[in-house]
């Protein structure tokens, strides 16, 4: 994947990030059980989600929704080395069936320790307009020579 | 303020090591829905200027450390994961073994809206097998009610 370079010079605060959608399954939450070897039964058996606590029946693993936010990222970066610090705090559950829409948002720049950074907030939201993650990134961007 | 085992506090479990499979790595991206070739093919790795396939940013979930004494918490029967965050000092790449050891950092009791929550801070190191750090990390578990 050929990607255009990014540098430092031309990103702004205040910019948004090319968002990133996605349509979780059932079969995408058993998917990602067996590739990250969660197989806390809450995000794919409905009775047992709901013996659990949780009502409304299996969740998408926190971690699926940080890969989202994550891929967010490095769709818009030039390599995911250029990641530096990632974290995201879970708040309304993620389900199957939901549209998750992944943004993020440019909130400073700065040199440090000889590199270029950018902090951005980030967030994944639901399509009732909950959000299911939010957090921050920092990222080292080049500087146009 | 909750109860719990303070001499755990700190202690740093037996490191594991893994080795990180390429077949792993496609699995996990195929599972978040990441088709980056960058993830999956050695030689679109390398045309990209990798040294061969590189691991995506929260690849490093599936390094699970050995499991910690216990905390002694009577608290709740919803177990949650409330965060993740990860710093990265260095790529993680197929063919890579990477060590990782844990430690609880911290406990705290929070008092919300939705009730009392407890909230299980968790500091991982990851470390590849040059002794490099790879990344650092945090977890953030819940129990609530």
């Amino acid at each position: 994947m050929s990607k255009q370079q990014l540098y430092y010079d031309d990103v702004q605060v205040g910019e948004a990030l090319p968002a990133l959608v996605k349509h979780p399954t059932t079969r995408q939450l058993v998917k990602y059980a067996g590739a990250s070897g969660d197989y806390y039964e809450i995000h794919y058996d409905h009775h047992f989600a709901v013996k659990s606590g949780l009502n409304d029946g299996v969740i998408v693993h926190g971690l699926l929704t940080a890969g989202w936010l994550a891929q967010m990222l490095t769709d818009w970066l030039p390599s995911p080395l250029a990641l530096k610090k990632f974290g995201v705090s879970y708040r309304s559950m993620a389900r199957p069936g939901d549209t998750i829409t992944c943004t993020g948002t440019i909130v400073s720049k700065y040199e440090q320790d000889g590199l270029h950074l950018v902090d951005c907030d980030i967030a994944a939201e639901n399509q009732r307009g909950e959000k299911c993650a939010i957090g921050n990134a920092t990222v080292a961007l080049p500087r146009r020579s | 303020m909750v109860d719990f085992d303070r001499s755990v506090l700190g202690v740093e479990s037996t490191p594991i090591r893994y080795d990180v499979e390429k077949g792993a790595i496609r699995k996990f991206v195929e599972a978040i829905g990441d088709e980056d070739p960058i993830y999956r093919d050695e030689q679109a790795a390398q045309a990209a200027g990798f040294k061969t396939i590189v691991a995506p940013p929260t690849f490093l979930c599936i390094f699970r450390a050995q499991e910690l004494p216990d905390l002694k918490i009577a608290f709740g029967r919803v177990r949650l994961n409330g965060g993740n965050a990860y710093e990265y000092h260095q790529p993680v790449y197929a063919g890579d073994t990477v060590t990782v050891t844990a430690k609880y950092a911290d406990v705290t009791e929070r008092t919300g809206r939705t009730g009392s929550m407890v909230f299980v801070f968790t500091d991982l190191t990851f470390t590849n097998q040059y002794g490099e750090v790879v990344a650092t990390g945090r977890n953030t578990g819940i129990m609530r009610e």
